[in-house]
């Protein structure tokens, strides 16, 4: 295949890609969108194969290589649990990381790369494979952090570090001069040394920032590290000139920034604030303490109880968050929906934008329970319906619902956009105990007058309910 | 020691309720109260000694014996000079009192050396004291009540039907007053399928009215009626005359008044004369949920159904003990609450705290000194003040786009975003070579074109989204290809090893994405369904 085929099959490939993106608009379109997304993917690799930068020599390298990689991937892709769609994507962000890094040493040490350069030219190959390392680097051990924190095998409190910005601040410095080092080596021996020295300090910044992040934070921190894994395959097409890598990576950079942006606006935070960490802590409890305290009773209800008022219901809308999640009660909630639906009862599914740990991840596991997609609003689509509304079920969620980021302006999430449950006619809020939300504020909605509390598991409380409707 | 309740029979003429259910007797028992009942106190309300006797109580023959062996004593009606002379030195007593319209019984009742705590006194405006308003229970039992006499004593149909034989029109109701009592019956109307207008001095209660299924009749004056404490006060000479010539109005167009306006401690305001009456259609009702206070009806007669011109005028003073099972489980049910706060140990020992705000209120007597009436209650203000302070934040709640790009920002962040642009553009181009210029057109143009077409996708495919974009940033693995066995010009010496060694495990560690991600999107994708 000659070098103008190949630039052809790339060009090709980037259009279906942009297709595959497009085709998410929704969901009628979005299998097709992935299956474009597959051909352009194989017209990729399989222009690259046989084009004219591979030899024949490695061919059984690669064929090899990509079997093992194809199987695991396609194991892991088949056995995950929907639950656990955040801690894939942050491992497979690790990896995207991880591989950027790789390609950026090999580059670094292969002589034929940089063969012919000279001047300004040479030094800007080394800025790109030095950024892309360093890219790839935090993209790496910041979503491994991810990874451990939304599978819970790490905490997912803050961990604040005494003087954690100035940390920051002198790893940037350190990675500042090792670059100036760098780009002074005289040979590929010499300039090893202080890439070796950076690659450490990023490693360690994308743990430490990562490690700062609290839970309910994760929604950005996981489309941010999306953001970077598209701009660490960016920033390697710029290393080895490939058009075809800069566009893929510019365009998943830019879906990463918007999500992050997105997530951010439905928390009324800046993207620096939330990536400083530490929230809930720091800024919350000194205005949550100094705010006024909620008065009032709050009033908990049976299972029993609950169904009755399910039944009587004409509608009903059900919030979820992370809580059903964890309690994996998405299946007896379509159970349960499916049942008052059948008896002509209108249930529809309002999702806050940043419910769950990752973006539309409550939206997987209504769709994973069978729950028609469209009875699943989005925040804005149904805000305004609740004051018709006869029951606002929330299951596992808090933030989201709190009456106080609308009507109290001390609160620490004043102005956040939230799910106004509280003007349905009766909302139920299930919950496992009194214990306030991520944000570390109490909720005003658990003393209203008309809502009431069914404590206990998610998926046992579900259960009854379901039991008592059928009776 | 556990005290003992002691539930006498009621002994005022017409008064069917009793203070405690069966039910609520074997939760008092659970608080680790002892129960005694009167024989027969349940009677009137359809309970009768065995049900009492099943929930666990002692029922007891006589009065005096009752009186005089409980520790507390839980009753309907304020307590007649009879049985002021049966209370206990130091026991407790819960009742109706109205202690403002009842001074003397305050002052007996005193001299006895008793706690007593009139339920009547409780501060309503106290959301934790919701559960124990009586006040509020016994209303709507009344409102209720009060549309259940008009459907009875009206010729018609509530709810407009159209028969084989033609059309019949709906009642129309008019209920003067939408407090609890007010609320209730428009509920009630509006569900036997009346059309319900309502009216108030109150302009807050509207939206109440509304969400009942009734229409709030304004009167077209300006001036606000709330009087503190949720109860309505005087109104102006100018606002009463508005408000005559709108009822003047509903009575000709209506079938059946219901009026509950009531002023705490004054005569019922006159609101329907007896024009107004004799302008009503033949066979109309109206209903005088006043009564006991003089009536809101000019001639109304307190206590009887009366027909005058026509119209059948209701003044039943008993409308609670007509539905007296129903009043006397929910007073009851208040009762327990009030026991429950009494008694947080759960040890059948209860504490008039009087640091409680609730119970202060309540009290009117501790150990034979009055404590009527209360320091003002703080949480009065509060109802006022909330609204206004509730704006500016709805005001600046942002609203971010889906499926559209962010509202413009200002001009000059754009102005000091463009200058920004222009300088980074200008060091760029003035010190990169060609073939790095190029690959950057490409760059930036790509990043538009992600943004404009990430911009549609759905919220709800923001999952799909990341795998997706996963899947295809390990194009990455191309990166590793081009390494592995380039064409070399001879000449050129290169750690073979090394970077095949690196640029395999690239490989993989891309194919597990690529693979994966499009696997994993694509079961994702199958899952959403319609």
């Amino acid at each position: 295949m000659s070098e103008s085929l190949a630039t052809v099959s790339y060009l090709g490939a980037t259009i279906l890609f942009i297709l595959c993106l497009g085709g998410l608009s929704n969901q009628e379109t979005s299998r097709r969108g992935n299956l474009y997304g597959i051909i352009g993917m194989t017209i990729a690799v399989l222009a690259t194969v046989f084009g004219p930068r591979v030899g024949t020599a490695g061919y059984a390298w690669l064929i090899g290589a990509m079997a093992v990689g194809g199987t695991i991937g396609i194991y892991a892709a088949r056995t995950v649990q929907m639950t656990q769609m955040p801690e894939l994507v942050a491992l497979m962000h690790s990896m995207v990381g991880l591989a950027a890094m790789l390609v950026g040493f090999a580059n670094y040490i292969d002589p034929v790369a940089s063969a012919g350069m000279t001047g300004a030219e040479h030094a800007i190959h080394e800025i790109e494979i030095y950024v892309g390392i360093l890219i790839g680097a935090i993209t790496f051990s910041g979503s491994v952090i991810a990874f451990g924190k939304l599978s819970g095998k790490i905490s997912g409190n803050p961990m604040l570090l005494p003087a954690r910005h100035w940390i920051n601040l002198t790893g940037l410095l350190i990675v500042i001069y090792f670059g100036r080092e760098f780009l002074h080596a005289g040979s590929i021996s010499d300039g090893m040394m202080p890439l070796v020295v950076m690659t450490v300090v990023a490693l360690l910044f994308g743990i430490h920032m990562v490690m700062a992040i609290g839970g309910a934070d994760m929604p950005v921190v996981v489309s941010m590290l999306n953001s970077y894994s598209g701009w660490a395959a960016a920033a390697t097409g710029f290393m080895l000139s490939n058009d075809l890598l800069i566009v893929t990576g510019a365009l998943v950079g830019s879906s990463g920034a918007i999500l992050s942006y997105i997530m951010c606006a439905a928390m009324n935070r800046h993207f620096i604030s939330v990536i400083a960490g530490g929230f809930g802590t720091t800024g919350g409890t000194p205005a949550a303490a100094g705010g006024a305290q909620p008065a009032g009773e709050v009033v908990p209800i049976s299972a029993t109880e609950t169904s009755e008022l399910l039944r009587e219901a004409k509608n009903v809308i059900i919030v979820p968050g992370y809580g059903m999640a964890v309690a994996q009660a998405q299946h007896t909630v379509y159970e349960i929906t499916r049942f008052l639906r059948d008896k002509g009862v209108n249930v529809r599914f309002g999702i806050h934008p940043v419910a769950g740990r990752m973006p539309g991840h409550m939206n997987v596991l209504l769709a994973e329970a069978k729950v028609p997609y469209d009875i699943v609003y989005e925040m804005d689509e149904l805000n305004d319906d609740f004051p018709q509304t006869d029951v606002a079920m929330i299951i596992g969620a808090n933030d989201i619902v709190n009456p106080g980021a609308q009507d109290d302006p001390t609160s620490p999430i004043a102005g956040m956009p939230v799910l106004e449950v509280w003007k349905a006619k009766t909302s139920i809020v299930m919950k496992r105990s009194m214990a306030s939300g991520y944000a570390g504020v109490d909720n005003p909605l658990f003393y209203k007058d008309n809502n009431r509390m069914l404590f206990g598991d998610a998926k046992k409380m579900l259960d009854e309910v379901l039991v008592a409707l059928k009776v | 020691m556990s005290l003992t309740i002691g539930v006498p029979r009621e002994t005022a003429a017409g008064e069917k309720r009793v203070a405690t259910v069966p039910e609520v007797v074997e939760k008092l028992i659970k608080l680790g109260f002892t129960v005694r009942v009167e024989s027969g106190a349940g009677d009137s309300a359809n309970m009768s000694d065995d049900a009492y006797r099943a929930a666990g109580a002692e029922v007891v023959e006589g009065a005096a014996s009752l009186w005089s062996s409980s520790d507390v004593i839980f009753k309907v009606r304020g307590p007649s000079a009879d049985e002021v002379g049966l209370l206990r030195e130091g026991c407790t007593l819960v009742s109706f009192i109205w202690p403002a319209q009842n001074p003397d019984l305050l002052q007996q009742l005193a001299a006895r050396k008793v706690t007593v705590l009139a339920i009547d006194s409780l501060p309503r405006t106290l959301s934790r004291a919701q559960k124990m308003d009586a006040l509020t229970s016994q209303a709507g039992v009344a409102g209720y009540r009060a549309v259940i006499e008009a459907a009875n004593a009206f010729g018609r149909f509530f709810n407009g039907q159209i028969t084989a034989a033609g059309k019949v029109p709906p009642a129309k109701v008019f209920i003067a007053g939408a407090g609890v009592a007010g609320l209730s019956a428009i509920g009630t109307a509006a569900n036997l399928g009346a059309i319900v207008r309502a009216n108030d001095t109150r302009a807050e209660v509207a939206d109440q009215v509304v969400s009942l299924g009734g229409e709030f009749v304004k009167v077209d004056y300006e001036e606000e009626g709330s009087g503190g404490g949720g109860y309505a006060k005087v109104m102006s000479e100018g606002f009463q005359k508005a408000q005559r010539d709108m009822y003047a109005k509903q009575a000709r167009e209506v079938d059946i008044i219901i009026t509950t306006a009531l002023i705490p401690g004054k005569p019922a305001p006159r609101l329907i004369t007896a024009d107004m009456v004799r302008s009503m259609k033949a066979g109309s009702v109206i209903v005088d949920m006043a009564a006991e206070q003089g009536g809101n009806c000019e001639l109304t007669e307190p206590g009887q159904a009366v027909v005058k011109h026509g119209v059948t005028i209701i003044g039943y003073t008993d409308l609670v003990s007509r539905l007296a099972r129903q009043s006397s489980t929910l007073y009851s049910s208040n009762l327990f609450r009030l026991a429950e706060e009494l008694c947080k140990t759960k040890d059948g020992i209860i504490d008039v705290n009087m640091e409680d705000e609730a119970i202060r209120g309540l009290t009117v007597i501790k150990e034979g000194n009055v404590t009527w009436p209360p320091p003002a209650p703080k949480l009065s203000a509060a109802p006022a003040a909330a609204p206004a302070a509730a704006q500016p934040v709805v005001a600046t709640k942002k609203s971010h786009g889906h499926g559209k790009a962010s509202e413009p920002a200002s001009v000059s962040s754009m102005a000091i975003l463009f200058g920004v642009a222009a300088v980074v553009f200008w060091f760029i181009g003035a010190s990169a070579p060609e073939k790095f210029l190029n690959h950057f057109t490409v760059f930036i143009l790509a990043c538009f074109v992600g943004y404009m077409v990430v911009w549609n996708v759905k919220p709800a495919l923001h999952t799909p989204l990341m795998s997706v974009t996963n899947a295809i940033s390990s194009i990455i693995a191309i990166g590793a290809l081009v390494q592995i066995a380039p064409p070399i010009d001879a000449g050129i010496s290169r750690p073979e090893d090394w970077i095949r060694w690196l640029a395999i495990g690239a490989i993989v560690l891309a194919t597990i994405n690529m693979f994966g991600g499009f696997a994993v999107t694509q079961r994702m994708l199958a899952m959403f369904r319609k």
